[in-house]
């Protein structure tokens, strides 16, 4: 102790002249000693002793037993000092409030000081002093400090105020501060606009709904001339803020572009990456064939390759954003394929988002060298790198097709290689190249088979399992090499032992003679030695099916199955957009919505593109649009593994729910719904509840795999419906069940069970021929669509003194081709007075030409006295086909595929029905919903439709509990048609 | 805004805490450890690291992770802007950033960060105002303020906190009025086992260091200027008379500063300095792997290629590696497997080689990877890209300065693949 003690005085001598000194008291009596220094009479030690105790401070040592005595130094006309001691009060003053206050009469005083550093450090010092009781003290001498002559003060102040808030939010507003800070964005300073700016945004986070940014033209305009002058941490704040904003028109859109973009040559990064957000957002709004957008779109390119020359940390943010830019707008950096190659020495950070994006950017033109680069990288020494390349190179060969044969080729080499963990990763992803293009490159399965004892992880031996049962009828020895597997059973992972069972199961209905035994054995290691339900439930499913009906177990089995296709790891379109209104924040860098992660979000507002002016409806969606950012409610298209949950949810309560009720197509697709989804459940529900958690890890890319597997762990995904339906049934009808009922039956049922809810909606008759114009003859009449036949429903009646007979009907062209499918079956005459009833079919095949309105449909009427003309209008729903129903992975292709400014948005108002009934009824028209998902208490629906012509509509309707009025995103190629669709659905669901 | 930042240095210790708002207690430094005990290498710790609570952002430099504390949304790229702003900072204060320097300048440490953030919000990170209000320390003025008692912060407001020129502050006189231009630039390229280019590109600065009285105002235009149309600027530079005219003018600030950084990345224009001849290569079931390494000037606009230095990280199965270079030292660590030959100047008449054996361990197996060669190379006098400043004039000012302008190319990220 003694020596140890001896020592550190000797360091303490050593380093004499530097403030290590101060870490080297360690003796218990410290404390007494400084007090004793800090009360000393003589400057020069009270101020080396306040070093002590901030030196201790800054290590995390308690020093807090000192504040009188620290605090009574606070009255020195030495700035160091003085600076010193605040230091130490705003660390203390907390767990000292009591003490605290004998310090507010020197804040007080040193607010008036002559000297604006020390008014400045005063009004800086009380607002981190977080102690309600100082807080109301303070309110004067700060508002004091935000009138101040000096801009450095009222710069300063104006953080103060952003302080005062977080302490106490209601005084901040009783006192009137925040109408201060909103007029100090007019201040003559730029420093004191940025900071205000920067106050204001930090107080608003917490109150969504208040309109403390309003943002207007002028307001507008001052922030864009503040950002030329003001620091580059100011402009951060303004960009940020004007990223906000909602311009009228493409006009000022087109302005404040232009007065942002030389932001992009700043040399902070932070400042060229919220300068990218402005610009990406607000050229939305720009026509495409504008020059100018062309020259803004070349600007973006430079200095985001810029970014990826700064050090790593910088990069890594960087490359995540662009991963989000080139999924919106591919053409920026399209030609910069070469910038993401990757480096040997960047970190690991870097390179694994480096070969995201190279994914992204790949097509055809560029593909060689991507491979070419791929390939190298499996070579590298990093394991976790290599099989990102490798699983790269299957993700190249679904994304550009035209490669895949390279792909497979390059797989080859690679697998030649036998570097286990290379060999191991191609075979996963060669099983994926199957799943896309089926019956192509099966000749490569016996290189495959050759690795077969190699593979040791439960993926790739499940992949493995999966090729082999798959093409069994091309594999001599598939039974011999799947009961190699069975061998060890009990000791493979769930994966592996499910797929080995579904694999089996295909091997003997392709293969029946020779495999009985292999089958029995399989299902009696999975129904009676396994203890895992997932496992013994699909042993039994299968079972019976096998024994009660083998053509239904081939036709489940062995259905084809739904391609895969690159869309999968790409961001649901919407929350693309919402992602690139938050370009370059901690939501960018996650791609999760902000709501999904901030702490305490007390209501984060969610951001949208605008739509772009002069297309379409601009009416609505400009009022859309104006209401601005605080109106617009969440607008996130679910993630693909939400999409799957809610498909689930509709599978499992079909009484609500919306299940295709179409007759023909019926059991296709209850198959087709079923497909994903339920095989997710099986293979989630196991681990993780809901099956929804792989979507919020951060690292998205990867699970699309996981539902490969899942989703063809079937081509027998039906079996999961009869679990679902009747689970209870199972134990007890084993062996020899006595008919398909139960389960299976259920799924079949599904359909019909559900079918035809409500039926379309007729409109009641108009008249559409007075008598006065027909010469006697009145004819009212209305559309109907029954059971798929268009139908023109029509009341002849004869208010004319003769009989009429001869009667002939014939249209004119019209937009959509409608024709009478058959004569106007008027058989007897009309005598006068008499009123006859008929329907007349009609066909889509007839000429077709556009017409104004685009519903308008021109009949000519005949009868022994005249020919008579007239028009009438049908709603469009009459064209709604009955198989318009969208799989989900088209759906979120197309909607993504159709270009924004052809987004319609329309209120539905004063609907009081939920959303499940909203759907039923809907679906009555041929409206389907593909989806639902529920946010924050407002369940959105993705709905799609076709129409005879082969158009196809896709909606996004948002309903919030409580709430009568429906908001409806209409996409579709045909712009046009969108208004019609709008009225639909308004008539569906009013009536 | 930030909240708080924890210094930690290479052993895993927490060495300096600062908070900015309420305190945030270290233990949440724990998720910290946590990425870095999964990192394989100490580079490899991800930048932004989520916690139930906080998010951290950290940077890795000079051997010690800034690591800054989040709770609200901010744009990331600003924390990390910030944090390499202190550590520029530290370094203009202390001459090195290291635990030794901060430890040892605990209390002007904390001053600054102080004055850098106020409630999480930027302050004066500009070093020239930072220096007004915070002395730097030297060992004079720590004597001197011993005697005297004064202090070493400023009693002035700064005066460049509010001026239209915030970078520059008033006043300034020296007797020897001299502007220094630096173009240096940094080739990136990686080259494939066969020699040709993969990618290439080219970061260039200018960097300067102006020392004039009063308030000059500068003009600098180049003879290409057309082989910069992807720059990031000073603050400093006007940038409508860049577009218009491709002028650059400013007032400069007091002192050494980043001019412009700019980027040529199309490939015609990137030259190649320098060719590398290898063959690296093992036998199937032999212990013996052979190493072949020649280097040679390729297009050096005539100048000389100087401390060249070929570093490669050979296969984890290489157990010793028995060279022989032709010109320079190598060395080999059996441990981390890294060779670095230390070439000097490459002489086009007699090209260094590097030739030799290495020794496998018995009965391993032929390495899987393929090394790839490292290489780092100085030339004086010339801008690879060709960027040559034409003329420098100075406006505001009577007196004539002394003007230099030095050229340098090196390699930056210059790797071959074999």
């Amino acid at each position: 102790m003694e020596w140890a003690s001896q020592l550190c005085e000797n360091r303490g001598l050593g380093s004499k002249m530097t403030d290590s000194k101060y870490f080297t008291t360690t003796k218990k009596g410290e404390i007494f000693e400084l007090k004793a220094e800090l009360n000393s009479d003589k400057k020069e030690k009270k101020k080396e002793a306040v070093k002590k105790v901030i030196a201790s401070m800054t290590v995390g040592k308690d020093v807090s037993a000192l504040f009188p005595d620290v605090v009574n130094c606070m009255q020195t006309d030495n700035l160091e000092l003085k600076k010193l001691v605040y230091l130490y009060l705003m660390n203390y003053a907390k767990s000292q409030p009591d003490m605290a206050i004998m310090a507010v009469n020197t804040f007080v005083k040193d607010c008036e000081d002559p000297n604006p550093l020390i008014r400045a450090l005063a009004v800086r010092t009380m607002g981190c002093i977080r102690v309600d009781k100082i807080t109301e003290y303070l309110c004067e001498p700060l508002r004091k400090c935000l009138k101040d002559e000096d801009p450095y003060v009222r710069k300063t102040a104006a953080v103060c105020v952003a302080k005062l808030h977080d302490i106490n939010a209601q005084l901040v507003e009783d006192q009137g501060f925040l109408d201060t800070l909103k007029d100090l964005i007019s201040d003559s300073n730029p420093m004191v606009v940025a900071n205000a700016v920067a106050a204001l945004s930090e107080i608003a986070e917490s109150h969504p709904n208040s309109n403390l940014l309003d943002l207007n033209p002028q307001t507008i305009n001052k922030l864009l001339t503040a950002l030329n002058e003001c620091t580059e941490w100011g402009q951060i704040f303004i960009l940020d803020c004007l990223a906000n904003y909602m311009p009228r028109d493409d006009r000022e859109s087109q302005s404040i572009c232009e007065r942002v973009t030389p932001r992009l040559s700043h040399a902070n990064s932070a400042v060229v990456l919220s300068a990218v957000k402005v610009l990406m957002k607000f050229m939305e709004m720009l026509p495409k064939d504008l020059d100018y957008y062309g020259t803004l779109l070349k600007k973006l390119a430079p200095p985001l390759v810029t970014l990826l020359s700064a050090e790593p940390e910088l990069q890594y943010v960087a490359l995540r954003n662009i991963n989000l830019i080139v999924q919106k707008r591919p053409e920026i950096l399209k030609h910069e394929m070469k910038v993401f190659f990757v480096k040997y020495n960047d970190p690991i950070y870097v390179k694994l988002e480096k070969l995201d994006i190279m994914i992204r950017l790949a097509s055809q033109a560029n593909i060689a060298q991507v491979l070419a680069e791929l390939k190298e990288y499996a070579t590298e020494v990093d394991v976790d790198f290599v099989r990102k390349a490798v699983r790269a190179i299957g993700r190249c060969a679904i994304k550009v097709e035209q490669s895949a044969e390279r792909c497979v080729s390059t797989l080859l080499d690679l697998i030649q290689t036998k570097v286990n963990y290379v060999v191991q990763e191609a075979i996963v992803v060669i099983k994926d190249i199957f799943r896309k293009y089926p019956n192509k490159y099966e000749s490569v399965i016996a290189t495959l088979c050759e690795n077969l004892d190699s593979l040791d992880e439960p993926e790739a031996r499940a992949a493995m399992i999966w090729i082999v049962g798959e093409y069994a009828e091309r594999i001599d020895n598939a039974d011999e090499l799947l009961e190699s597997f069975l061998e060890g059973f009990h000791d493979e992972s769930t994966q592996v032992q499910l797929q080995l069972l579904t694999a089996i199961v295909k091997l003997f209905l392709k293969k029946p003679t020779e495999t009985q035994e292999l089958v029995q054995q399989v299902l009696s290691l999975a129904t009676q030695d396994s203890d895992n339900p997932d496992l013994r439930d699909r042993g039994y499913i299968y079972w019976r099916l096998l024994s009660t009906d083998p053509v239904a177990a081939k036709e489940v089995v062995l259905a084809e199955k739904p391609l895969i296709s690159e869309e999968t790891d790409l961001i649901e379109p919407t929350l693309l957009e919402e992602l690139i209104c938050h370009i370059g924040t901690l939501a960018s860098v996650y791609h999760k919505p902000p709501s999904a992660f901030v702490e305490g979000s007390r209501g984060v507002q969610h951001k949208r593109i605008p739509a772009r002016a002069g297309s379409g409806e601009s009416a609505e969606s400009s009022d859309v649009g104006q209401s601005g950012p605080s109106e617009a409610p969440p607008a996130v298209i679910p993630s693909q593994g939400d999409l799957l949950g809610d498909l689930l949810n509709l599978d499992l309560a079909p009484p609500t729910a919306t299940v295709p009720s179409v007759q023909p197509s019926m059991q296709m697709g209850a198959m087709d719904l079923l497909g994903g989804g339920l095989d997710s459940l099986m293979g989630d529900d196991s681990d993780t509840p809901g099956g929804r958690t792989e979507v919020q890890s951060p690292q998205p890319s990867s699970d699309y795999r996981e539902r490969e597997l899942g989703g063809d762990i079937g081509g027998s995904p039906s079996m999961g419906a009869g679990l679902g339906a009747a689970p209870a049934a199972m134990p007890a009808s084993l062996g020899a069940a006595p008919a398909v009922g139960g389960g299976l039956g259920d799924l079949f049922d599904l359909g019909g069970g559900v079918g035809m809810p409500t039926g379309s909606y007729v409109a009641p008759k108009t008249v559409w021929l007075l008598a006065m114009k027909g010469k006697g003859l009145e004819i009212s009449g209305t559309f109907a669509r029954r059971g798929g036949i268009i139908q023109m429903d029509l009341t002849l009646t004869n208010k004319a003194m003769s009989v009429m007979t001869d009667f002939a009907i014939q249209f004119n062209r019209n937009s959509f081709g409608l024709a009478p499918a058959g004569p106007l079956q008027v058989l007897t005459p009309l005598s006068p007075n008499q009123t006859i009833d008929v329907s007349l079919p009609l066909s889509t095949s007839g000429p077709v030409m556009k017409m104004e309105p685009l519903n308008n449909l021109q009949v000519a009427v005949k009868n022994n006295i005249d020919v008579f003309y007239f028009s009438c209008q049908y709603p469009l729903s009459l064209l709604f086909v009955e198989d318009g129903k969208m799989d989900r992975q088209v759906f979120l292709a197309t909607w993504k595929d159709i270009p924004n400014e052809n987004e319609a948005h329309f209120q539905i108002k004063d609907i009081h029905l939920n959303s499940d009934v909203a759907s039923n009824k809907l679906q009555g028209s041929n409206i389907f919903t593909i989806a639902k998902r529920t946010v924050e208490g407002q369940d959105m629906l993705y709905q799609s439709v076709k129409l005879t012509n082969g158009i196809w509509v896709l909606a996004e309707m948002r309903i919030q509990t409580g709430n009568p009025n429906y908001t409806l995103s209409i996409r579709c190629r045909a712009p046009e048609v969108c208004q019609f669709v709008y009225l639909c659905y308004e008539l569906v669901l009013k009536n | 805004m930030i909240h708080s930042l924890f210094l930690v240095n290479a052993s895993g210790d927490i060495f300096l805490e600062k908070h900015w708002k309420s305190v945030v207690s270290r233990s949440v430094c724990d998720y910290f450890f946590e990425a870095l005990e999964r990192a394989t290498e100490p580079e490899n710790v991800p930048p932004v690291i989520s916690t139930p609570h906080h998010y951290l952002i950290n940077v890795l430099r000079h051997r010690i992770y800034f690591v800054a504390v989040i709770q609200s949304e901010v744009p990331p790229l600003f924390v990390i802007e910030f944090l390499h702003r202190v550590v520029d900072t530290f370094q203009d204060y202390f001459g090195v950033c290291t635990e030794a320097a901060i430890k040892d300048n605990v209390v002007v440490v904390y001053e600054l960060l102080e004055e850098m953030l106020d409630n999480g919000f930027p302050l004066a990170t500009e070093s020239n105002i930072l220096k007004e209000l915070i002395k730097p320390p030297t060992i004079l003025r720590t004597v001197v303020n011993t005697i005297t008692g004064s202090t070493n912060v400023g009693e002035q407001l700064p005066t460049g906190q509010l001026s239209v020129v915030p970078w520059r502050r008033t006043g300034v006189k020296y007797t020897n009025n001299e502007a220094y231009f630096d173009v240096i630039e940094e080739i990136d390229a990686i080259i494939d086992k066969s020699g040709s280019t993969i990618t290439a590109e080219i970061q260039g600065v200018i960097d300067a260091c102006v020392k004039l009285t009063g308030m000059p105002d500068l003009t600098l235009s180049f003879m290409n200027p057309r082989l910069l149309d992807d720059v990031s600027f000073h603050p400093c530079v006007r940038f409508k008379r860049w577009e218009a005219e491709r002028i650059l003018s400013f007032i400069p600030p007091d002192g050494n500063f980043r001019l412009l950084s700019y980027h040529v990345s199309s490939q015609n224009l990137v030259a190649i300095p320098v060719y590398v001849k290898h063959n690296i290569s093992f036998r199937e079931g032999s212990s013996q792997g052979r190493f072949e390494l020649t280097l040679g000037p390729k297009q050096t606009m005539g100048k000389a290629v100087e401390s060249v230095l070929v570093s490669s990280q050979l296969p984890r199965g290489v157990l010793n590696a028995n060279l022989n270079p032709s010109q320079g030292t190598y060395t080999f660590d059996p441990v981390t497997k890294l060779l670095s030959w230390d070439v000097g100047k490459i002489n086009p008449q007699k090209l260094p080689s590097l030739k030799g054996s290495m020794s496998l361990q018995a009965g391993a197996s032929k390495p899987d990877e393929n090394p790839t060669i490292n290489i780092q190379l100085k030339i004086q006098q010339l801008a690879i890209s060709g960027l040559k400043v034409n003329r420098l004039d100075m406006y505001g000012e009577k007196y004539k300065p002394f003007k230099g302008i030095k050229y340098m190319t090196k390699a930056g990220k210059f790797q071959v693949r074999t």
